[in-house]
């Protein structure tokens, strides 16, 4: 008689009842067993969620840069591992206040352009002597800066031109500033101190939110003037660019690029000696960047797996050697080698499942917590979840096998008489 | 009778554990024998005669280290592991001197068991384990586990375990051992229906009125056959039971 498919499937449904009913009647070596397989499965789960988590942290924090905009910088902005890269990094020109003038000039498809230069690790104080940690960031900037870098402002006003022009000491502080310093008071108005200098508030921005632990709110904003007149007039600068519209953007990048080039004395056929980024191009160095740490969390988690499986197959070679006896009575009343192959295999394959989707279960929600912390959107790995679901079950098997062909391959006599 | 109804032909079996080095046992010095079809036989002998050795190479669970067995004409030592897979579970009903039941599942998993391995769906062997534990008075224990049930309780759950895939040969290693006359009565009243529809029964037991059920008893000491006898007060003994 030809076995059909349907007896084959009763089989193993059979088989799956029996494992079910044998992992009930072992449960502490059930969840034992199931304990080892989750952390393996947890430490990929969570640790995925957790980069896609940052991923998605990251792409929230560097879409800083208002819509068809992108920024002209000297250096790049995740390092270049390759120390030749470095050093010819390090000699790059700084990028001029006057080319920037001349961004603003000649680049016929922008529809702003701004200008910026940044100073960190400040101390501001106020006039009766609070004072802030010295981490907050001075940044000076022009009126149009503040569209590009889509700052808006929440309280108070923006620099006039003339402000700008004359290189008055106004300022416009981050939400952190004003927690910190004014958390009582009206900001609008107050005089702040900067490296010796006093600043009068007219403007508070609007809050932009942390990105990573970091905070983008944690800066004061004075015009750009002011900021070469104190720090120095050679200072390096950042150029942001918005296009006239989402057709012109690549056109105008490139014809800044073209400016710049001729500006700075690019040779032809040269490296630019500047670096050019949008959203997209950060997002993609950052991805570059974060492929080493996920292959090495990777394998890592590889391990962990593999560990696991190990265990697996020493408890379920215990098992067998306990399971002795009853494997003998399997035996001895009609079980087949194939019977306690299925039987064991199953058990080892249910147990890692169940083990994995604890795993899942954790990790996605460990991972998640970063993102609450983070308050990014939370994220389900999807592909992880599918993926660590299935190397549990394979791991199952795999490690499963042997133990299930020791129990398979017991005599039925000394299996009975085994005490 | 003719020679085709011989379900067990043993010719000179021998079974000599080896105990390492000079130490031998010889528990079977070459037992020759023949059952019939619907024979009931009662093996009889001293303990450490060699009774349960030779139930067990009868039941394929063991072999023998020389001597020709053939089952239902088939030497067995030919068989390959599922032929004899499928022997013990279709064709044998054992009932173990030792129970031999699963310590962590209920009587009705245990006596579920064998019908199972016979692929038989699970609604009808739920019943029909169900059915087999009523037969020997567990009706009302079927979730017990073993060491929730009495000695004889679990004699009976064996029992029933043996005998719900309807096996044409039913060997019992002292299936009354630890019961007592009343319950060990009812077993023997249940292996007497069981002989009457045809079955072939071989049995061992301590007990002379036992085996006074049987129609043929075989004494063993020192693992060779001592007698092979008809029994002949039979019908008195019957009388007394039913
Ligand atoms: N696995 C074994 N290894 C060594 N010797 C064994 C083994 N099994 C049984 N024997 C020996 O074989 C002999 C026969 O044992 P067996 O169990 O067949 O006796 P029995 O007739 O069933 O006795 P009882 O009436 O006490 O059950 C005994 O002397 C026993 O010690
Ligand atoms: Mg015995």
């Amino acid at each position: 008689m030809p076995r059909s498919f349907e007896s084959i499937l009763y089989e193993i449904r059979e088989s799956l009842v029996m494992a079910l009913v044998a992992l009930r009647t072992n449960k502490l070596r059930s969840i034992l067993t199931l304990l080892s397989m989750s952390v393996g499965v947890f430490s990929i789960i969570a640790v995925m969620t957790a980069m896609g988590v940052m991923v998605n942290s990251i792409e929230n924090g560097l879409s800083q840069l208002g819509a068809n905009t992108f920024q002209v910088q000297k250096n790049q902005e995740f390092e270049s591992d390759n120390p030749r890269d470095r050093a010819k990094l390090r000699n790059r020109k700084n990028i001029q206040h006057s080319e920037g003038i001349l961004v603003k000039e000649r680049a016929s498809l922008a529809k702003i352009v701004g200008l910026e230069a940044w100073e960190g690790g400040k101390i501001i104080t106020t006039t009766d002597g609070k004072k802030t940690n010295p981490g907050v960031s001075l940044v000076g900037e022009d009126v149009e800066g503040f569209a590009t870098n889509d700052w808006l402002i929440g309280d108070g006003r923006l620099f006039t031109q003339d402000e700008l022009n004359s290189g008055r000491h106004v300022a416009i502080i981050g939400t952190v500033v004003v927690q910190k310093l004014f958390a009582k008071t009206d900001p609008l108005g107050q005089t702040i101190r900067i490296d010796g200098q006093e600043y009068e508030i007219v403007g508070v921005l609007a809050e932009k939110g942390g990105m990573l632990g970091g905070n983008q709110d944690n800066f004061v904003a004075i015009p750009l003037t002011t900021f070469f007149t104190i720090y120095g007039h050679d200072r390096d600068i950042h150029i942001m660019v918005q296009s006239t519209s989402r057709e012109t953007y690549e056109d105008c990048i490139e014809q800044v690029r073209g400016i710049l080039r001729a500006v700075r004395h690019v040779a032809p056929g040269a490296d630019d000696d500047f670096h050019i980024f949008s959203n997209d191009t950060l997002i993609q160095s950052f991805n570059d960047f974060s492929k080493y740490v996920r292959l090495g969390l990777l394998f890592i988690s590889a391990v962990a797996l593999i560990a696991a499986g190990v265990g697996i197959m020493n408890i379920m070679l215990v098992s067998v050697t306990e399971r002795t006896r009853e494997i003998g009575i399997r035996k001895a009343i009609g079980a087949k080698k194939k019977n306690i192959l299925t039987q064991f295999i199953l058990e080892a394959v249910v147990v890692s499942q169940l083990g994995g989707v604890i795993g899942i279960l954790f990790g996605v929600i460990a991972g998640n917590i970063i993102a609450f912390m983070l308050s990014v959107p939370p994220v389900i790995p999807v592909d992880w979840t599918i993926i660590g679901f299935v190397t549990c079950s394979l791991i199952g098997i795999i490690f499963g096998v042997y133990p299930a062909w020791k129990a398979s391959n017991l005599d039925p006599i000394e299996a009975l008489r085994y005490e | 009778m003719n020679n085709n109804s011989v379900v067990i032909s043993l010719q000179q079996i021998k079974k000599i554990y080896d105990m390492g080095g000079v130490e031998e046992v010889q528990a079977l010095r070459g037992v020759s024998l023949e059952i019939q079809k619907n024979e009931y036989v009662a093996i009889m002998g001293p303990s450490g005669s060699g009774k349960s050795t030779l139930m067990n190479i009868i039941g394929c669970l063991d072999t023998p280290t020389s001597g020709l067995y053939e089952f239902n004409t088939v030497n067995v030592s030919e068989m390959n592991d599922n032929q004899l897979a499928r022997v013990r579970n279709k064709e044998i009903g054992f009932v173990f001197q030792t129970f031999n039941l699963l310590a962590r599942s209920d009587a009705l998993h245990n006596v579920e068991l064998p019908l199972i391995y016979a692929g038989v769906p699970s609604v009808d062997r739920k019943r029909m384990a169900r059915e087999a534990l009523e037969h020997v008075g567990l009706g009302d224990r079927i979730h017990h586990k073993p060491n929730e049930l009495s000695g004889g309780q679990r004699q009976r759950v064996a029992v029933a375990r043996a005998l719900v895939n309807r096996p044409s040969i039913l060997l019992a290693d002292e299936p009354t051992g630890n019961l007592d006359s009343k319950t060990g009565d009812e077993i023997m009243i249940l292996f007497e229906e069981l002989h009457r529809q045809g079955n072939t029964i071989i049995l061992v037991t301590h007990e002379e009125y036992i085996a006074e059920h049987a129609y043929r008893i075989i004494r063993i000491r020192d693992g060779m056959v001592e007698s092979d006898t008809p029994v002949e007060r039979r019908a008195k003994v019957l009388a007394a039971v039913s």
